[in-house]
């Protein structure tokens, strides 16, 4: 693989005039995407969202690739539509190219209103990489909580109040509901581990079918932090285990990076504004039954990936 | 070359699927359609169609694949009815504004609630909003033409509009009727080679942003646009059914008037109720009444002008609804034919009459009481009842 100089100066199908807020992540997953790409021609299908309508507002356009929004749920079921045309189209010889095909959704997208569309697309074995930029809420409309969001964090539809704490459940294990698909290729990155995004993307596109990329994406209007600290907020996640990376080829579960270290979940929590409501003395349980519930989690990935 | 045969509505709109041989369907089963998912699902399996087939998990992703299909540049349909459509709503204005020609049979049912899988047109006459060419077919030879005729309209440079063609559920889509059907080859002809009038998601060399965000500054002439291209639609809908016309020998206009010229009492109708009103108008001509009828084809674009002109010198007319619209002031298309009126050079008294309703039979005995309201409205100049229900337990 090339290194990080000579993918930073791939021009790549995304370009800077983008209208996101600065300190959201979601555009460097979108740019560390396109440099797994590299020269293949894509075609990208993208769910409503932040990325949708930062990016497309006629008549500008920050993607140099082709690209589609349909709506907010149908983004897999859209694509869909496109890689069968293309299917039909080179077994008529219309097409000699080979064009690969990837869709873009939030969590909202993609985890609650989209995932019908998204298990269909996955089940009937198209030829596509599913993509979901989970930044843990609906950030497009303001804040709310989606099946992404983490347990106990503030949102406007969860919010942090004086007798419920936060968002009460949870959160949906996407990735392994996209293995139970059986789908050849299923992984969660996190873009300040690029190589392991990219070579993950790369293997993605290669797979014949599905595949499905479950990305951390933070939010720094929903999340709260310093809009420089975006990249290490997905580092601390990673490096707290709250958002392993790991990778699902063809059934076998692997892990991807083991943090030499496992760091504790209040360094990852301190740093946002949707946590801070639990650093008083009355919370402080529900601190140590998120920790807890971390190395569970933890713990049940491990023995998924035959290391423990 | 036509052949005559003993089709189902449902066996007809597949057939003319096949023979139009689109590249791409994406289709789900729903009562009273499945019929033609099913048979078309044959025709793929059998390797008599080059399309390739899409089992979507709902109508929502039927129309979301077709959506995504027809924007890469390839010839896409689907197939619905009722609550599919209802499924499909918000992708359905989203094909239209993307000036997408898709092509797609609706099998009219009923919308829930209460559920119920029989025949009326609530479900379409709520799409008609959405800027799809809306083409209602009174039998199974109407539906077979109109699907057919319907590529040539969607995908007309001037239109690019998506268009949906009707057929009454059950009573026509599991009817056996005697049709003529073409050769595969004359559709081919006729139908012609797909050639996409707007960049394709595909052309990778020419990358094109599809469906992007346009607020107050753009969005209203998006819309400008699509009117008139459905204003548009209209002539081209009448050059297309002149070259059917000249291939088969059937004619096809945007309604079909019935002993309309001299008619004095007029009776405005959609798809298959149309059989049943013309016996009794000739049951009433027999008897020296002045009885006509207009089967409106086209609801979408709707021709409004046309209509005025051939209904102006009517002395009653009765509109028939097989849907409400509970806007409190009749159903859908007596409120539009009710508007068209306003600009005539004479203004006939106009009655509603819902009927049918989740698959209420219309029989003779109801549209002779139709004619009998009209006779007495046009000897008075009175109207008592302006909406009226009928054949319902009031």
């Amino acid at each position: 693989m090339a290194n990080l100089k000579q993918l930073s100066e791939l021009e790549g199908f995304f370009t800077p005039g983008h209208r996101m807020c600065a300190g959201c992540v979601a555009p460097v997953v979108v740019r560390q995407v396109a440099m797994a790409a590299g020269d293949t021609p894509v075609v990208v299908a993208n769910a409503t969202g932040c990325l949708e309508v930062a990016s497309t507002i006629f008549p500008y356009t920050a993607w140099r690739c082709s690209w589609i929004h349909n709506a907010f749920e149908n983004t897999a079921a859209t694509l869909s539509g496109v890689e069968t045309a293309y299917r039909a189209l080179k077994k008529q010889g219309k097409i000699t190219k080979d064009i690969k095909f990837i869709a873009f959704g939030g969590d909202g997208g993609t985890y609650d209103i989209g995932l019908q569309s998204l298990s269909g697309a996955m089940e009937r074995g198209h030829n596509m990489v599913y993509i979901c930029y989970d930044n843990g809420a609906y950030m497009n409309t303001g804040i709310q909580r989606s099946s992404a969001t983490p347990q106990f964090a503030d949102t406007t539809t969860s919010p942090a109040g004086k007798v419920i704490p936060g968002k009460v459940q949870w959160r949906k294990d996407l990735a392994a509901i996209m293995a139970a698909h059986n789908i050849p290729y299923v992984a969660q990155v996190a873009p300040s581990h690029f190589n392991d995004l990219i070579a993950k993307v790369q293997k993605a596109l290669a797979v014949d079918g599905p595949a499905f990329i479950n990305a951390m994406a933070p939010c720094p209007r929903g999340w709260r932090y310093d809009t420089r600290e975006g990249i290490e907020m997905t580092r601390l996640a990673v490096e707290t285990c709250y958002w392993p990376l790991y990778e699902v080829e063809n059934g076998e579960w692997r892990l991807t990076y083991k943090p030499r270290e496992k760091k504790p979940l209040v360094e990852w929590l301190k740093k946002q504004g949707r946590f801070r409501h639990l650093f008083t003395e009355e919370n402080k349980p529900l601190l140590e039954e998120f920790q807890r519930r971390v190395d569970q989690e933890w713990e049940k990935l491990l023995k998924r990936c035959g290391e423990a | 070359m036509q052949e005559r045969i003993a089709l189902t509505g449902n066996e007809a709109m597949a057939l003319a699927m096949k023979q139009i041989n689109p590249d791409v369907v994406a289709a789900y089963p729903i009562t009273p359609q499945t019929e033609i998912v099913q048979i078309f699902s044959n025709y793929v399996a059998n390797g008599q169609v080059k399309t390739e087939f899409i089992t979507v998990e709902s109508e929502h992703s039927a129309m979301s694949a077709t959506v995504g299909a027809a924007a890469s540049g390839v010839r896409a349909m689907t197939a619905t009815s009722s609550q599919g459509l209802a499924l499909m709503w918000e992708v359905v204005y989203i094909a239209a504004s993307n000036r997408l020609p898709i092509v797609m049979p609706v099998v009219n049912r009923a919308l829930s609630g209460p559920i119920n899988i029989h025949g009326d047109h609530s479900d379409t006459m709520g799409a008609r909003d959405s800027g799809w060419i809306q083409i209602y077919s009174e039998n199974t030879q109407e539906a077979y033409d109109n699907l057919i005729q319907a590529v040539r309209i969607a995908e007309h440079p001037d239109v690019l509009l998506p268009t949906m063609v009707m057929m009454d559920g059950f009573i026509i889509s599991h009817a056996m009727e005697n049709l003529y059907i073409l050769s595969d080859q004359d559709v081919q002809k006729f139908v012609g080679e797909f050639k996409p009038h707007r960049p394709s998601l595909l052309d990778v060399d020419h990358p094109v942003t599809v469906g992007p965000l346009a607020l107050y500054d753009y969005y209203m002439e998006f819309k400008r646009q699509q009117a008139e291209a459905m204003a548009g639609a209209k002539a081209v809908i009448l050059e297309v059914a002149k070259e059917y016309g000249e291939l088969t020998g059937r004619k096809y206009g945007l309604f079909d008037a019935y002993k309309l010229d001299d008619a004095d009492l007029a009776i405005v109708v959609l798809s298959s109720t149309a059989g049943t009103a013309r016996s009794v108008v000739d049951e009433l001509r027999e008897k020296g009444i002045k009885a006509g009828l207009l089967k409106l084809r086209v609801f979408r674009p709707f021709p409004y002008e046309e209509l005025a002109q051939v209904l102006a010198d009517r002395k009653a007319i009765a509109i028939m609804d097989r849907a409400d619209s509970f806007s409190a002031f009749g159903g859908p298309l007596f409120t539009e034919v009710r508007a068209a009126m306003y600009d005539a050079k004479k203004r006939p008294p106009i009655v509603d009459y819902i009927y049918g309703l989740g698959g209420r039979d219309v029989n003779l005995d109801h549209i002779r009481k139709v004619y009998t309201d009209l006779a007495e409205i046009a000897r008075t100049g009175e109207v008592t009842q302006v909406v009226n229900y009928l054949g319902v337990r009031e």
